[in-house]
């Protein structure tokens, strides 16, 4: 069985200097993951790999679930360690794993030894030359093929011995915290919880604010936004969630203004907290779930309306997205199932039947002039009573 | 803040004499009914005390209560087992247009076993068309499904008009009556009624969840739907759910004490939560009027305010009932209650339920219809444009 796993990283590799900066937080965001779970993990690092080494009551699907949650790692090989020896032992050790891993399969194979410990007497060309005879004579199946092979057995000779042919896909990016943070503007549809996953893919450290308005929308759906970011949590490590009651808010709006204006504006208000609580917690950019045209206020037009409410640059990673690009992120990361429970949005007295789909800056101005006797108390209440919820 | 529990119909609080004896038997008497030493004797006598208590209720014999899960699982015994264990004798099963889900789906289910079944149509005001009952009552007809009270609106079926016709033009047909929002309401003879299979549950009338009980005639041919170690005559089997069923007992025994009294407790406070909705403007109250309809319950549409919306308006105010149908229309289906009596859209977003016990007040009532009248304004200035 597995005792190891190899941690293969992508781009962090060519990070110049800081090289080590991003190594070291992958390393401790893998440290934090497999905290979560049963077993005794020891993370190493050495010349440009991660090792974990897994002992104690540790269980390999739980193992594997936890790595796939962190940014920055592109692969996980599964490595079985042996002791090192002579080349017969290695013989064996080659013609054990394999019966292991792949027995009875038909394949071409390669193998490809590293001798990283040079007071092992055969160079690695000739290490690889003798496995594959070892293989080929116990596995009649199992062809090889140096150019395209099925399967590449990885031997690497150090302190031990390490051989693994099995990669599986890590989700990429960066290590989280490499890149500033971000305030991410999450509701509880599918979109705004990919759109944060995107961003935190790249390094960057997740807030998040979402906007309720009882009795328009219920205590359940509140529940579902503080699920949805506990679910990119597994993936983010803990996320400030500010809940924001956005009602008094919404029905002045809807008192004063067109009413085919409403949700525009009532963005460009959700924009502006969204903002206050940015600056508060170091934030360096808004994050929202939006992409061109999918519904009014995403048309180009009200994206132009929108962004100039915020100062703070605005992240839209899914812009160029179509929905079913967004819903298959959403299954893959697991917010799917929670995004589609029914109690979003419930109530659609706030959705005009015809709202506005290009509007104009200087026109939603002029219609936010109307709400100025109140609107400044009424934004500055929904921020006093904001209430944080640590999202895990 | 006070708490005002209008959603009775929902579920209700144990009693707290029932909650009493579950936590005995969990604790002390927790034997299990078919061992054969002394534990096992003393649990036993628990299940026989609440079957004994149950009988006296319905006036039958001990030996046709057969204790269940809860309410679901009684209809869908009565239902399944039923159509399965006379299906020789014909092929149709009659039931209302506005049953709940736990007599509908599974008769849904029978259709697509090839059973053929007909939902008789209710009128505006949930009476059943009798008319076309009767004509739909011939020789075929194996199984008939007729709810005691509606859940939603508490519309009444005339359960023994339909005994009556049933025994004039159907006389093999077995009748099932889900019981589930009349029992401890009504004072309910299976025998004087002709109904074979009655289900009744737990939650609904201060016991337990996940309590409850199928009365079964004598007479009844009926499959059981669970198998094992042959409990409850091999009828119902599993390890009988001994602290619910006595808690059961309990409540049952409770429903029917100042049974008088309670019920027409009941129907002042449902007079008097009438009477103030009826001065409230653009609301309409479903349902039959007046003692004709079920003494718990009120269905009031409040027209142009969401059901959701005024629901979650008066939990914020510590006053707890339900909605019909959420106000999100293109998501969900409307109520089948609702949809039976053929009320309109508007209606629909707009209707709640009101569902009372002995335990709420006059003062409660007063209360809950002060708050309508405060924010039904607002919620009504904000709608869809």
């Amino acid at each position: 069985m597995y005792n190891s796993f190899l941690i293969k990283y992508g781009e962090i590799g060519i990070k110049g200097d800081n090289r080590h900066i991003f190594e070291d937080a992958l390393a401790k965001r893998i440290k934090t993951v497999l905290g979560r779970i049963e077993g005794e993990f020891t993370v190493r690092k050495t010349r440009g790999r991660i090792y974990v080494n897994c002992g104690g009551d540790w269980n390999y699907d739980e193992t594997v679930t936890q790595l796939t949650h962190v940014f920055g790692v592109v692969g996980i090989c599964p490595v079985m360690i042996y002791k090192t020896g002579d080349m017969e032992k290695l013989k064996a050790d080659m013609v054990d794993y394999v019966s292991k891993e792949h027995a009875g399969e038909k394949a071409t194979f390669k193998v490809k030894a590293r001798r990283v410990d040079k007071t092992f007497p055969l160079t690695s060309m000739e290490v690889s030359a003798a496995l594959g005879e070892a293989i080929l004579q116990n596995f009649p199946d199992l062809k090889v093929d140096v150019h395209e092979p099925d399967i590449l057995f990885d031997v690497e000779i150090r302190e031990e011995v390490y051989i693994y042919s099995k990669i599986i896909p890590g989700p990429g990016g960066m290590p989280i915290g490499t890149a500033g943070r971000a305030m991410l503007l999450l509701s509880g549809g599918i979109d705004s919880p990919v759109a944060g996953w995107m961003v935190a893919k790249r390094g960057v450290t997740i807030d998040a604010v979402y906007f309720h308005a009882p009795p328009y929308t219920s205590e359940r759906a509140k529940q579902k936004v503080v699920d949805l970011a506990a679910q990119l949590a597994k993936y983010t490590g803990p996320i400030r969630l500010h809940v924001v009651n956005f009602t008094d808010i919404q029905l002045y709006i809807y008192d004063e203004c067109p009413h085919e204006e409403l949700t525009i504006i009532m963005r460009r208000y959700m924009m502006r907290i969204a903002e206050h609580f940015a600056r508060e917690e170091g934030d360096l950019g808004l994050v929202t779930g939006e992409s061109i045209g999918q519904v009014a206020s995403q048309t180009m037009q009200s994206l132009v309306v929108t962004d100039a409410a915020a100062s703070l640059p605005v992240y839209r990673p899914l812009i160029g997205f179509d929905k079913n690009d967004i819903v298959d992120i959403s299954r893959k990361i697991g917010t799917y199932e929670t995004s589609i429970l029914p109690y979003e949005d419930c109530c659609t007295i706030f959705v005009a039947k015809h709202p506005v789909t290009k509007p104009l800056l200087h026109i939603i101005e002029r219609s936010e002039g109307k709400l100025k006797e109140k609107i400044d108390a009424l934004v500055q209440e929904a921020i006093d009573t904001a209430e944080l919820v640590i999202a895990k | 803040m006070k708490e005002i529990y209008f959603d009775n119909s929902s579920t209700t609080i144990v009693s707290p004499e029932a909650a009493r004896i579950v936590m005995k038997v969990m604790t002390e008497d927790y034997g299990n009914p078919s061992s054969m030493h002394l534990k096992g004797v003393a649990a036993e006598k628990y299940v026989r005390e609440a079957r004994v208590k149950i009988a006296k209720t319905l006036r039958a014999k001990e030996n046709e209560i057969y204790f269940t899960s809860g309410g679901s699982e009684s209809n869908n015994w009565a239902l399944i087992g039923g159509a399965l264990a006379n299906r020789r004798a014909g092929n149709t099963i009659l039931t209302s247009a506005f049953e709940h889900p736990a007599v509908s789906e599974p008769l849904k289910f029978l259709e697509s076993q090839g059973f053929h079944i007909e939902r008789i149509p209710v009128d505006r005001e949930g009476r059943l068309r009798l008319d076309v009952l009767r004509e739909k009552m011939t020789e075929d007809v194996i199984l008939m499904s007729f709810m005691y009270v509606n859940n939603e609106i508490g519309a009444v079926n005339p359960i023994e008009e339909i005994g009556k016709m049933k025994t004039e033009l159907c006389p093999k047909a077995l009748f099932h009556v889900d019981a589930i929002q009349a029992y401890g309401k009504y004072r309910i003879c299976p025998k004087e009624l002709k109904i074979d299979l009655l289900s009744v549950s737990g939650h609904k009338l201060h016991g337990p969840k996940g309590t409850g009980f199928l009365y079964k005639a004598e007479s009844a041919k009926l499959l059981p739907l669970i198998y094992g170690g042959g409990q409850q005559g091999g009828m119902r089997s599993g390890t009988e759910n001994v602290p619910g069923a006595a808690g059961l007992g309990v409540a049952c025994e409770e429903a029917y004490t100042d049974f008088e009294e309670n019920v027409a407790y009941l129907r002042k406070l449902r007079a008097r939560l009438v009477a103030g909705l009826r001065e409230i403007p653009d609301t309409v109250i479903h349902g039959m009027p007046g003692d004709e309809g079920a003494p718990h319950i009120v269905n009031a549409a409040f027209l142009g305010a969401g059901s959701e919306v005024l629901l979650h308006t008066l939990e914020d105010r510590g006053i707890y009932i339900s909605a019909g149908s959420a106000c999100s229309t293109h998501k969900r289906a409307g109520s089948p209650t609702l949809t039976a009596i053929g009320a309109s859209k508007a209606e629909m977003e707009s209707s709640v339920r009101f569902s009372f016990s002995e335990l709420n007040t006059e003062e409660e009532v007063d209360e809950a219809l002060a708050v309508l009248r405060e924010v039904l304004p607002v919620l009504r200035r904000y709608r869809r444009k």
